[in-house]
């Protein structure tokens, strides 16, 4: 996955281009935001919970490799089968195999973004199965064949006229409607028979509870519960981090969770699936799988300060309020995860030969720390990618791969100089008589003039003044 | 630190003395911010040293990934700040890089508790003003209607917010309105502005309506980065709303 390199910059230009995009994000995140800010106006509140729902996944952290043995075994005990997969290929295998095995040839997702990591729908379109994506906006964004934009509201990049002409060109059935509940109901109609024949549903997991062998699932349309209880064979797909303690861990971090995302207090669905079909039950799967997802996560987990990032629950909070997001939205990424969590995740997944651009998709504004439900320390891990991406080592993969020489000895003879005290008043001198001299036009300046005047270098440096003055040196 | 990773500065005696630190981008573009800031501390009775071998606070560097080299220009300033008095910085964004990442900067290093109590002096000048010298102005200037931008470094770094407002509100003639985004950044971001300049663009370009709607005639900002762009932008854009740094602007209106 990910095998090129992506370009943020070029898809981000074109991104601004697109007036009615830069529209509906900028709408779409002021609602959230302001939503948002409602949920937790309580100050001491959420100061609690939050710190609450942070040791609840640094402690689920702290012992992971323990936690992760226990929920697979208490998942067996209860009759969930679980299955390891160290790459995204691996994944698809697994998720393969278990088709082939019972003769699948449709499949009815619930959301979730590990399968998004693994390119799912595709791998499975390549082997002849058909995988219908069935939360609402999920639905919408494969219809376009395009990607989730937000790791909560994939669609949230299209207007309702946009959709109302998706619709029409893409459904059978569909007649032309902007009215959202004719254009849902539409939905619903399509999904309810594909749910009634599918052979396998997939979801993702929000937590795994290690104590019980519990798989916790949060929606609000109720595909999720059809996709895990009505076809025989239910997969969850979830990255190795998802793990937490105990059933009492679970509440604090879907209330942070659902308010951080979408400003609910809670969703209209929390499912816990804790076995398949027992005798005499009406309804669920015949068999639960299980597939926990390692793709580079074990590496990240092994180094102390990179680990925070798998502290992230996908509240999405982070994306909302990103100035950058907010122009730009979730296309630019070209990654599954995208906005600030994506920034960091991506580069530590996928390595920084492919993403190293994205942590510098940033103005360290710190927005998204202090929004994180959970404290993840984002652009402080940022930095140290910035850092990982220009030096050579081993903690991140393609460590160096963006050691540029002409950068490189900028910042040597940018440190040399403002090292150096003679030398840093001898070029600050120089630049306060010469500088302004500088036409518009040279590289880094053109950039900046193209929609702002010329800083202007006073004719005196701070220094200089200083020193006229009087102001005391020492 | 504080639960949200802001610095919370426990207060502090009012001292004889504070060293001022100028930064890169007032030594070179804004003296007069600078000049203006040590005014107002001298205004306050207080003695105002300016080292003369200071430079940078290494934040471009460090920001961008080379940390070696923001080490040897962090390592450089040490020497200038021997006393024990604070050292009062007129920007948000370089206070924060000063005391809320050299300690992480020199980690490991031989000098690291050195840098660590130079770091824990370091004091943004708004929140100096209010918290340590208890300053109160009487306004001299005519009526204006004003703005004030948040940098980000300032509010989430060094948990200055109401400081900068609460001396903007004791001017009797400033009608201080509010920007209804006031916290998004401006989108210099250091190198990102010349990184990806056309998202950095989009960026001002919506502060800059922000101001506009306001109807204010002056923008009022506590950093010299977000005000070089804001101002730029201003300017670029010949709207008639002049960008100025607080401690200038306090001058100002304090001197008549």
């Amino acid at each position: 996955m990910g095998e090129s390199s992506i370009n943020f910059a070029k898809a981000s230009s074109a991104a601004l281009q697109d007036q009615q995009l830069r529209g509906n994000f900028r709408r779409a995140m002021d609602g959230l935001m302001s939503k948002r800010a409602v949920q937790f106006a309580d100050t001491a509140e959420w100061n609690g919970v939050r710190t609450l729902g942070a040791s609840v996944r640094l402690r689920a952290l702290s012992k992971l490799p323990e936690l992760l043995e226990k929920l697979e075994a208490n998942c067996t005990k209860n009759g969930i089968q679980v299955h390891w997969a160290s790459t995204t290929d691996e994944a698809n295998a697994i998720v393969l195999s278990i088709m082939q095995r019972v003769n699948a040839k449709l499949v009815v997702k619930g959301k979730s973004m590990v399968s998004e990591e693994m390119h799912l729908n595709a791998f499975l379109e390549k082997h002849g199965i058909e995988s219908l994506e069935s939360d609402l906006g999920e639905y919408i964004v494969q219809l376009d064949e395009a990607m989730p934009s937000h790791i909560i509201m994939p669609a949230i990049h299209m207007n309702t006229k946009q959709i109302a002409h998706l619709f029409k060109q893409k459904i059978k059935e569909a007649e032309y409607t902007e009215d959202v509940a004719q254009l849902t109901d539409l939905a619903r109609r399509v999904l309810r028979k594909k749910f009634a024949t599918a052979d396998v549903g997939i979801s993702g997991v929000n937590m795994a509870v290690a104590e019980t062998g519990t798989l916790c699932l949060v929606e609000n349309e109720g595909n999720g519960r059809m996709s895990t209880t009505v076809p025989p064979v239910h997969i969850a797909v979830m990255g190795l981090e998802k793990v937490v303690e105990k059933l009492e861990d679970v509440p604090p971090v879907i209330s942070l969770l659902t308010r951080s995302a979408t400003a609910q207090p809670i969703t209209t669905y929390v499912n816990m699936i804790s076995s398949p079909r027992k005798a005499g039950e009406k309804d669920g799967p015949d068999e639960i799988h299980l597939v926990i997802l390692d793709n580079g996560r074990s590496g990240i987990y092994a180094d102390e300060e990179l680990r925070n990032t798998l502290r992230c629950i996908r509240c999405g909070a982070c994306m909302n309020h990103c100035p950058v997001y907010t122009k730009v939205g979730g296309h630019a990424y070209q990654a599954p995860y995208p906005g600030p969590i994506g920034s960091i995740l991506m580069p530590q997944v996928e390595g920084l030969e492919t993403r190293g651009e994205l942590p510098h998709a940033c103005t360290m504004c710190n927005a998204c720390v202090e929004i994180c439900p959970v404290k993840i320390p984002i652009v402080e891990i940022m930095g140290r990618l910035r850092s990982e991406a220009v030096h050579p080592g081993d903690a991140v993969k393609g460590a160096g791969s963006h050691a540029s020489k002409a950068e490189t000895m900028v910042w040597k003879g940018w440190s040399m100089t403002y090292a150096s005290p003679l030398a840093y008043q001898f070029a600050t001198a120089l630049l306060a008589k010469l500088g302004n001299a500088a036409p518009a036009s040279l590289p880094l300046l053109k950039e900046w003039t193209n929609v702002r005047s010329k800083p202007r270098f006073a004719n005196r440096t701070l220094h200089a003044l200083a020193r006229e003055k009087g102001i005391p040196d020492v | 630190m504080s639960h949200d990773g802001t610095l919370s500065r426990p207060a502090i005696e009012r001292p004889d003395s504070v060293y001022f630190f100028g930064t890169c981008l007032v030594d070179l573009f804004y003296p007069e911010a600078g000049m203006a800031g040590m005014d107002l501390l001298k205004q306050q009775g207080v003695r105002v040293v300016f080292p003369q071998g200071q430079s940078c606070c290494s934040q471009p560097a460090y920001n961008s990934g080379y940390r070696e080299e923001a080490l040897k220009v962090a390592r450089a300033q040490l020497d200038y700040f021997p006393g024990d008095w604070p050292i009062v910085v007129p920007s948000g964004s370089c206070a924060g890089m000063m005391s809320k990442h050299w300690p992480d900067l020199f980690k490991g290093e031989p000098d690291e508790a050195r840098a660590c109590q130079v770091a824990s002096r370091v004091w943004e000048l708004t929140q100096f003003l209010v918290q340590v010298l208890k300053v109160k102005f009487e306004d001299q200037g005519p009526p204006v209607k004003i703005t004030w931008h948040a940098s980000c470094h300032a509010q989430r770094e060094m948990g200055v917010t109401d400081e900068p407002k609460a001396l903007l509100r004791q001017l009797a003639n400033v009608e201080l309105v509010e920007l209804q985004r006031e916290k998004e950044c401006c989108g210099f971001g250091g190198t990102f502005a010349v990184r990806h300049p056309e998202i950095s663009a989009a960026m001002v370009g919506d502060k800059v309506a922000d101001i506009e709607n306001t109807g204010a005639k002056a923008v009022v900002s506590g950093d010299c980065g977000c005000l070089m762009n804001i101002s730029g932008a201003l300017e670029g854009g010949k709207k008639p709303v002049r960008g100025v740094h607080i401690a200038q602007f306090l001058k100002e209106r304090t001197h008549g």
